[in-house]
């Protein structure tokens, strides 16, 4: 039966999956995707696109008060960066 | 089970028994099967599911509970209760993945199947391996399983996390206790600065006249210089390292009387933590992804193995190229992976991953620092993007390590969110 209904779910979907931007994942190391972690850590799911880009430019240019989010900016283009940031801003 | 979920199998159960039944077979969903529910295993289960809700996901796990390593440090300085380092999987398998309480014993990649200690014979479209480590018995003469019931080694979080602190509990006041840490590379490459630090924070407050020497294998070790400058700051006189070209090197132990030798003498501890020679878990083996080195090579871009097509590996067992061995990169080449294996079923070519690492390590429970890196693959290896990364300033204010030992806690509670919550 189990086999029958997971066959049948590969059916009736065809996949939509669209992969998200490359290292969008590895912000949710710290950056919890999930509503229920108590983190002081912000979520970056939903929020606005441009809040994203201009933390990071500030990020990478020092101007912004951080501890880790000075060293790991550095490692993202503002190609990257938007790409990431747009992926968040759609994300619920 | 979600509603939308319920109503989704409902319907698509009642157009199963229709006309179309025969060719429904035939377009079976997408099998994954992963090995080992800890940081990188049951990260890359639940993102598999989150990518494409079609793949039939199965993660095989021997244990009921997982027990974190990550603060397990804090929990043998009598910081923390081991209870806070462990999880269960009720929220993994309600993601709609099937758990199967086991290990796996075998695994043909010729046939694509595995087979699990219960005799369960497992088929797959792609494998990932997470198994984490094990440790190199044969490597370390006199440190055997027997051995590390009297010297602990505490690398595996659990049983043996508890008996490190009920020994240093039960030691007088004035006791040798001592560190043996091994070569590169192993698990959590900053986890034996750690526990000295978190060691020495407990003898400094509660047994003063102890003293505690770190016997070390390498010359240097990640975030040096900041253990070191907080370890002449908080722990004067108690704590000493003493590196491979000063006769750190552990070369034998002798558990009978809890002796740890060195090329330059024998120390005889009261309460001895050895730290042994690590490999990638055996399943590795097994699987024949594992090379000489005892860790598994893999493509920097998809974690396949070099060794085996259909197989990836994450985690601990890989070799990871500049990536540490810890749980936010096992995470992190967990969900990367996913990305990966979700393109790949569905017959498209997954891009290049980007990955992230930051580890912190509490000096004192309120003196934290940390070391980042970016990763891409390079070179055919996963290398760090230049010019990003680096650990915290070495003049940070005392305030900046109050924060940063309050991020390594929210670190964990995201980290075992993510895989367990
Ligand atoms: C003292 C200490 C402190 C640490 N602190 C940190 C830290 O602060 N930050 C950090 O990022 N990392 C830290 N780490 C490192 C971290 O614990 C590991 O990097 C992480 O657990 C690796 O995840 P993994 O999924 O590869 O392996 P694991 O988490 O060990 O999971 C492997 C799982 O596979 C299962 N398994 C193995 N073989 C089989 C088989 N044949 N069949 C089925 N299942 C199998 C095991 O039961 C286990 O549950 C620390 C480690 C130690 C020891």
């Amino acid at each position: 039966m189990m086999r029958v209904l997971i066959a049948v779910l590969a059916f009736a979907s065809a996949s939509t999956y669209a992969a998200p931007p490359a290292g969008a994942a590895a912000c949710s190391g710290c950056h919890a995707a999930s509503a229920t972690v108590a983190s002081p850590v912000p979520r970056l799911v939903g929020r606005e696109a441009a809040d994203i880009v201009k933390a990071m430019d500030e990020f990478r240019a020092g101007k912004r008060p951080a501890t880790v989010m000075d060293r790991i900016a550095k490692g993202f283009t503002d190609d990257e960066t938007r790409a990431i940031a747009a992926w968040y801003a759609g994300q619920r | 089970m979600s509603v939308s979920r319920r109503r989704f199998l409902k319907s698509a159960a009642a157009a199963a028994t229709g006309l179309f039944a025969p060719a429904v077979i035939a377009q079976a969903a997408p099998r994954v099967v992963i090995i080992g529910g800890g940081f990188a295993g049951t990260s890359c289960a639940r993102a598999l599911r989150k990518a494409d809700q079609r793949l039939a996901v199965t993660l095989v796990e021997p244990n009921a509970t997982f027990t974190a390593c990550p603060l397990s440090n804090a929990v043998i300085a009598g910081l923390r209760e081991l209870t806070a380092q462990q999880f269960t999987y009720e929220r993994v398998v309600a993601d709609g993945i099937t758990l199967l309480r086991a290990n796996a014993t075998a695994i043909d990649a010729q046939a694509r199947s595995v087979t699990l200690s219960d005799g369960t014979r497992l088929v797959y479209d792609r494998l990932v391996l997470a198994p984490g480590i094990d440790i190199r018995w044969d490597a370390l003469p006199g440190y055997g399983e027997s051995a590390a019931e009297r010297m602990p080694h505490a690398w595996k979080a659990g049983e043996q996390t508890l008996l490190l602190r009920r020994q240093l509990e039960a030691m007088a006041d004035g006791g040798l206790v001592v560190i043996a840490a091994p070569a590169n590379p192993f698990r959590c490459p900053t986890g034996p600065y750690e526990r000295a630090s978190l060691i020495a924070h407990y003898l400094k407050t509660r047994k003063p006249r102890s003293k505690l020497i770190v016997l070390d294998a390498k010359d240097g070790f990640s975030k040096q210089r900041l253990f070191e400058n907080a370890w002449a700051e908080l722990y004067p006189g108690l704590l000493e390292w003493v590196p491979l070209s000063g006769g750190g090197k552990v070369i034998s132990v002798d558990a009978s009387t809890n002796t740890l030798v060195t090329d330059f003498g024998r120390h005889q501890a009261a309460v001895a933590n050895v730290i042994p020679p690590q490999k990638a878990g055996s399943v590795g083996d097994i699987a024949g992804v594992a090379d000489r080195s005892g860790w598994c090579p893999i493509d920097p871009a998809t974690f396949e193995s070099k060794l085996r097509a259909g197989i990836h590996v994450i985690g601990d067992a890989a070799i990871a190229g500049a990536m540490p061995k810890s749980a936010f990169a096992a995470n992190s080449q967990a969900k990367a992976c996913a990305e990966v294996v979700a393109e790949l079923v569905n017959g498209r070519m997954p891009s290049a991953p980007k990955l992230i690492n930051t580890c912190y390590s509490l000096v004192a429970p309120d003196y934290g620092i940390s070391v980042a890196g970016v990763y891409r693959p390079a070179g055919g290896q996963l290398a760090e993007v230049p010019g990003a990364g680096g650990v915290s300033p070495l003049d940070a204010p005392r305030a900046t390590r109050v924060l940063e030992a309050q991020y390594a806690e929210a670190w964990f509670r995201t980290i075992t969110g993510e895989a367990f919550g």
